[in-house]
């Protein structure tokens, strides 16, 4: 019991947990979508864009959620437009829009190198710095994400599903695509002190895939995600107080631990499913396969 | 009110600055049945996109079911059914979510579907001969089924427009038949159907109007008028004939056989069939 209950005593710790639990269960939610428009990288590359953002924030004194948060949800817009419009494709947008405004952080601060230490925070996460407001903050991006999506489900799913679609059934994907990159751009602002910038892409895709192992329904997904994300955030910070590490570096840790033994269990599920199939198949003496192959002359044409 | 249900007038559409449709005029009245034909790469789709307000740059007029179509205003009351080679069957989406789409501009704002968004779903399911398998997972279905379940996304917000990118592609003899007659039935009560096809004497023969398309237009009317030597060779870029069965009167779509002579030899003997 020591092990929850000691590091509790500590209201740096309280907080941290607070925190990490919320930031679990924000990027878990929104994970999966990220996962399903198939921009894994977007939450490694938008954090290193925001990292860009904050720089400039300091340089101009504006205040960090601000000013990081607008620089996030621009990137999210540009490679959201970049990827869509050009036929680049999302990984080369994310590539393009987040190392380069990356660039622009590193070069700002190799020129002032007196806020250095400022952002190792941002790079590595620092749950001993998280304050109230900083708390009130993270729980209203969480609520809202929360409300936005319970509101936005359905025009979000067929979005996420068909965005060209989608619009021609009457969803406006621009605006819901519009309100995605503000949610992931807060959430990637809000979670970066915790997690840390490198490890960020972790923490929005770890929950997701390990969902979409259990499940394939969306619904579910959804619910499993969020909450695989808030244990792993929870758990994470007692193992980074009772192993004196990085709490990003726990929590991440901890979900790719937590995602090997689910890869392991539901591998030995399918491993098993299957040979009682073939099992019962070869009993019946039937060699029929599951899935019957689609004939060369009737596959489906790709016309203009 | 324009009693065509589609029109476009010197329409013509481009991808990245290169024209693929030019100076298209058509007009296809209220309660028709089109098929839309010609070879890969003519712009089937793309005019199909045009209709639909997906195509990036297109200029000239276009009208849908009274509506004006721009790039990104698609008409309402619009049923499409995309080619289902441009689905990602591993989404976790199951039938009913998919068939739930089609009404989504009209569902409630809750994330669960309403009682009677259930019976709806579950009626247009039953109609196209997919009760039972609401719970599915869209990858789960055979073709045909697949097929059918998007076809059901379109029919259940009833659509008076509805337009189809090959919806027998990929499907056995069968299930196309169950197809187009499905496709006769809402004719018949009234819906405008236009499809894209590739499959031109089991298929577009049949159809009481047919739209011949090789970056532009090149033809259109009723088969006996479009179906003959001269339109489909224009139309398919090679030496086409039709002929006309004796004994049903059908029109019969062949290549001439200009092009170079293609054939297949084997190295080794072939198997013993018993």
């Amino acid at each position: 019991m020591d092990f929850f209950t000691d590091p509790l005593r500590y209201e740096f710790f309280q907080h941290g947990l607070i925190v990490a639990t919320l930031v679990g269960a924000l990027c878990g939610l929104m994970g999966v979508y990220i996962i399903l428009r198939k921009m894994s990288y977007i939450g490694h590359g938008l954090s290193h864009s925001i990292f860009g953002g904050a720089v400039v924030a300091y340089v101009l004194n504006w205040n960090f959620y601000i000013g990081a948060g607008l620089w996030g949800f621009l990137s999210a817009l540009l490679i959201n437009a970049t990827a869509r419009r050009r036929n680049l494709g999302a990984d080369a947008a994310i590539g393009i829009v987040t190392t380069a405004s990356f660039a622009l952080g590193v070069a700002i601060i190799s020129k002032e190198r007196t806020f250095t230490r400022n952002f190792e925070a941002a790079l590595f996460g620092n749950i001993l710095g998280v304050t109230r407001q900083d708390i009130a903050i993270i729980a209203a991006v969480f609520a809202a994400v929360l409300l936005a999506v319970f509101l936005g489900y359905r025009q979000l799913l067929f979005t996420t599903f068909d965005p060209e679609i989608a619009r021609v059934y009457g969803v406006r994907t621009g605006w819901v695509d519009a309100a995605f990159a503000l949610a992931l751009a807060a959430t990637v602002v809000v979670s970066m002190n915790i997690v840390g910038v490198t490890l960020i892409a972790a923490a929005i895709v770890i929950p997701p895939s390990t969902a979409r192992l259990m499940t394939n329904s969306f619904g579910p997904l959804v619910v499993l995600s969020t909450l695989i994300g808030a244990s792993i955030g929870a758990i994470g910070m007692f193992l980074s107080f009772e192993f004196d590490i990085a709490s990003g570096a726990a929590i991440v840790l901890l979900g790719m631990a937590v995602f090997s033994v689910v890869f392991a269990v539901t591998g030995l599920q399918h491993w098993l499913q299957r040979r009682s199939h073939l099992g019962g198949a070869a009993a019946e003496g039937s060699e029929r396969p599951r899935h019957a192959p689609v004939p060369v002359g009737l596959m489906a044409h790709d016309d203009h | 009110m324009s009693s065509h249900a589609i029109e476009l007038k010197r329409a013509t559409a481009a991808y990245d600055g290169s024209p693929v449709l030019s100076d298209v005029s058509l007009s296809i009245p209220a309660g028709h049945f089109a098929g839309i034909i010609g070879p890969s790469g003519a712009g089937k789709t793309t005019l199909l996109r045009v209709m639909l307000g997906l195509a990036p740059h297109v200029e000239g007029l276009v009208t849908v079911d009274g509506q004006r179509v721009r790039p990104d205003r698609p008409p309402q009351g619009v049923g499409y059914v995309p080619q289902v080679g441009t689905i990602d069957w591993t989404f976790p989406v199951s039938v009913e979510n998919v068939v739930m789409m089609g009404i989504v501009r009209s569902a409630s704002r809750l994330p669960w579907a309403s009682r009677q968004e259930r019976r709806r779903v579950a009626e247009t399911l039953e109609r196209l001969g997919l009760e039972g398998l609401g719970g599915r997972h869209i990858r789960d279905l055979s073709g045909g089924q697949q097929q059918r379940a998007f076809l059901a996304r379109a029919l259940i917000g009833n659509p008076r427009v509805l337009i189809l990118d090959e919806p027998t592609a990929s499907v056995d003899i069968k299930t196309r038949d169950d197809i187009l007659h499905l496709l006769a039935e809402l004719n018949r009560a009234g819906a405008t159907i236009v499809m894209t096809t590739h499959e031109l004497n089991s298929l577009a023969a049949h159809l009481p109007w047919v739209v011949c398309v090789n970056a532009g237009i090149v033809a259109q009317g009723p088969p006996s008028a479009v179906f003959n030597d001269v339109t489909m060779s224009k139309t398919f870029n090679a030496e086409m004939r039709v002929l006309v069965d004796d004994q049903t009167g059908a029109l019969l779509v062949a290549e001439a056989g200009s092009h170079r002579p293609f054939s297949l030899t084997l190295d080794a003997p072939l198997p013993d069939v018993a």
